[in-house]
């Protein structure tokens, strides 16, 4: 795909990379409902019950149902809502969302943009989120909204510090940003950054939790105490761009963290005949069930304690890593 | 901003509930917040009072007992006890063994059963989905074996004065038996889960503080009144029914906090247990499950006041009798209400993540607050 990038634009090139576009677009959603499937399926399994099982073979239309009784829904607007914001704010949480996936490669052949920058556009990207987090919690004129906005942000940006400087251990030890080069950089060592840096991996897990917004993260939505957080007032499509928002960046953040962690579309145990978009779809399957797992075990954690967590904790790990790091390197290679 | 200039915030009324997932059922405080601290807190109660007091003047003292269940609606065995109770008291009742031991086999697993939906919920409301699936999921056990008893799952009217309304089933006995194997194991698989999880340590340890003080001031019973250190359970210090055959410890703590309520929840379950299995060891074979009372239940001029421990803490009922069928005046002690008093005071600087956790940790039951 990326070499279409590098043709002079003409209607065919230009048609493929949108027909891609789309396709991905496709797959994304395909993604994220079976995505929601699973996890109810997961929780189901994990509580001891069932799970969605009517609708369709297996319930595997449950989804489905649920995305087409959100789309049918009444669009309702508070009165008291600021009405520009309000509609835009599902939209800026949604775009970043789906953006990032332009940097994504999911083998060294099936990726769109091949930037030099890949990971940091990646990273800035995705926190322009929080803005529409936060303009969704202010506009809806609700006071849980607000608090959960505020806890969102206060959260989101946060969390971003420790999730960038964990990763630089591995811009360091790569000498690129680019995200191809950070998978052929493990394999040509032969060995995975999960294990080479395993100090930014664990960083990493829980400041790309606090980031989704995932439990045990899970307080701008919190739906104990603020019933569902910022968007509280949302109904019917506006609320499924949230939804699909988050599940499109667990999508996003469990690619992220096979490449970068995981050697991306290498494969495992020499198995080569096995096709590198099994093999990455099989990784993040994987990252995304820990995700799941961690949401049906964990109770939550409390704002306070949360900051202190990333602030006191993880930004000083991840320093100390980027400093080992670097004496490493300087030393011995 | 400039020098001597602030940034001028204020303080933000916030209404929870009565339509809210973590004040369990219809109860409603207004909370004034400053950012995430709760400034004051008020509880606005009454969304569920249903006037069982004053309905209890026009009915005679039978049909008084299916509105009991109806007050704390997660534990009706020990909610009939305290009426029937205070009746047998006045009018000098002899209850058969045999209704006896029945009747704490029941008032035992409802208690056990009552901690098993507040394990679930407040692990809900601290932000963990699955102990509420598997507290329910066992407690669906005990509920089959009250129901076998008394043909109903939460609102049982099983109690009468002077005894009990059914014998136990065939092989009943034997089957709570085996649930409460089954539950030692459960209770096992809840701490695993739960009891040693950083998470949940963090956000119930040194949480909403009671001191010994004011626990006796604000006339606190049950789990919250041992939390802060008192040993003092009816069972024990006052034993009624035939509490003094039984060996079992009351579990208290002395730091006063969420964390010293939810441990000596999950000892009183196995506590519970063991009383149970004496129970059942010393279960007479033989017997009446009903003793002598009159046709027309009317207790001599009078008043009486009995109080047992509820799973939520000292319940009494308070009846006033002319001599007639039915009571002059019948009052009930509600130990949710009584409990609930505090709740401002514990609020006060705590955040609003920890309002549930409080709240959570006192136990209330809507249908017992507004009465």
């Amino acid at each position: 795909m990326g070499q279409y990038l590098e043709q002079p634009l003409s209607w065919t090139n230009g048609l493929i990379f949108a027909g891609a576009a789309v396709a991905l677009l496709g797959i994304v959603l395909f993604f994220v409902m079976y995505a929601i499937f699973f996890q109810r399926k997961i929780l189901g399994w994990m509580q001891l019950r069932i799970g969605p099982n009517r609708v369709g073979p297996w319930g595997l239309f449950q989804t489905v149902a649920d995305v087409f009784k959100l789309l049918l829904k009444e669009d309702i607007i508070p009165k008291k809502a600021d009405k520009a914001l309000f509609i835009i704010a599902p939209v800026l949480a949604f775009v970043p969302s789906f953006l990032v996936l332009a940097v994504m490669p999911f083998t060294e052949n099936w990726h769109f943009a091949d930037i030099g920058g890949g990971l940091l556009f990646y990273l800035a990207i995705s926190s322009l989120t929080v803005i529409g987090v936060i303009t969704g919690g202010w506009a809806s004129n609700n006071k849980y909204g607000l608090i959960g906005a505020m806890r969102g942000a206060a959260q989101m940006i946060s969390y971003e510090i420790p999730l960038v400087l964990s990763v630089v251990g591995i811009i360091l030890m790569t000498g690129s940003l680019n995200l191809i080069d950070i998978v052929e950089k493990q394999q040509s060592m032969g060995v995975w950054f999960a294990f080479a840096q395993l100090p930014a991996f664990i960083i990493f897990i829980i400041a790309q939790l606090a980031e989704l917004g995932r439990s045990p993260f899970d307080l701008l939505e919190a739906e104990s105490e603020l019933i569902s957080g910022y968007h509280v007032e949302y109904s019917g499509f506006r609320f499924a761009f949230f939804m699909l928002t988050e599940y499109v960046y667990i999508f996003a953040m469990a690619s992220l963290t096979t490449v970068l962690f995981l050697g991306g579309w290498s494969p495992m145990f020499g198995l080569d005949f096995i096709p590198g978009i099994i093999w990455f779809a099989l990784k993040m399957g994987a990252i995304v069930f820990f995700i799941f797992w961690l949401h049906a075990t964990m109770p939550r954690i409390r704002i306070d304690q949360l900051m202190k967590l990333g602030w006191k904790v993880l930004i000083p790990l991840a320093l100390l890593n980027i400093f080992i790091t670097a004496i490493v390197k300087t030393a011995f290679m | 901003m400039g020098a001597g200039k602030e940034l001028r915030t204020e303080e933000m009324v916030l209404n929870v509930g009565p339509q809210h997932p973590s004040t369990h059922g219809v109860f409603r405080l207004v909370a004034k917040i400053d950012g995430e601290t709760i400034t004051e807190a008020t509880p606005v109660i009454g969304y569920l009072h249903r006037g069982t007091e004053k309905l209890g003047e026009s009915l005679n003292y039978t049909q008084i007992i299916p509105y009991t269940d109806r007050m704390d609606y997660l534990a009706g065995m020990t909610n009939n006890y305290m009426m029937v109770h205070t009746v047998e008291t006045m009018m000098g009742i002899e209850v058969p063994e045999r209704a006896e031991y029945i009747r704490v086999i029941a008032m035992e697993l409802q208690r056990f059963a009552s901690h098993q939906v507040w394990f679930g919920t407040y692990l809900l409301d601290i932000g963990a989905l699955s102990p509420f699936l598997f507290a329910f999921k066992d407690r669906e056990k005990i509920l089959g074996l009250l129901n076998e008893l008394s043909g109903a799952r939460l609102t049982f009217n099983y109690m009468r004065i002077g005894g009990v309304k059914w014998d136990v089933p065939e092989g009943w006995l034997d089957r709570v038996k085996a649930v409460v194997d089954e539950m030692r194991v459960s209770i096992e698989g809840y701490h695993q889960l739960v009891s040693g999880n950083q998470i949940f340590l963090n956000r119930v340890k040194g949480i909403g503080v009671v001191t010994q003080e004011d626990a006796i001031n604000y006339s606190l019973s049950g789990v919250p009144l041992r939390s802060t250190g008192i040993k003092w359970d009816l069972r024990k210090d006052m034993p009624y029914s035939i509490y003094d055959r039984f060996t079992f410890e009351v579990p208290t703590q002395t730091s006063g906090d969420c964390y010293a309520r939810y441990v000596i929840r999950m000892e009183e379950m196995t506590q519970s247990l063991n009383i149970i299995e004496q129970a059942l060891k010393q279960f007479p074979q033989g017997g009446e499950i009903m003793g002598k009372v009159p046709r027309m239940i009317r207790p001599p001029q009078g008043e009486a006041y009995t109080r047992i421990e509820a799973p939520r803490g000292e319940i009494g009922a308070y009846v006033m009798s002319k001599g007639k069928d039915k009571p002059y005046r019948i009052k009930f002690r509600r130990p949710s209400f009584a409990n609930l008093q505090i709740l401002p005071k514990m609020l006060k600087g705590a955040s609003m993540a920890d309002m549930v956790a409080i709240l959570g940790s006192i136990d209330i039951v809507l249908g017992e607050v507004d009465g």
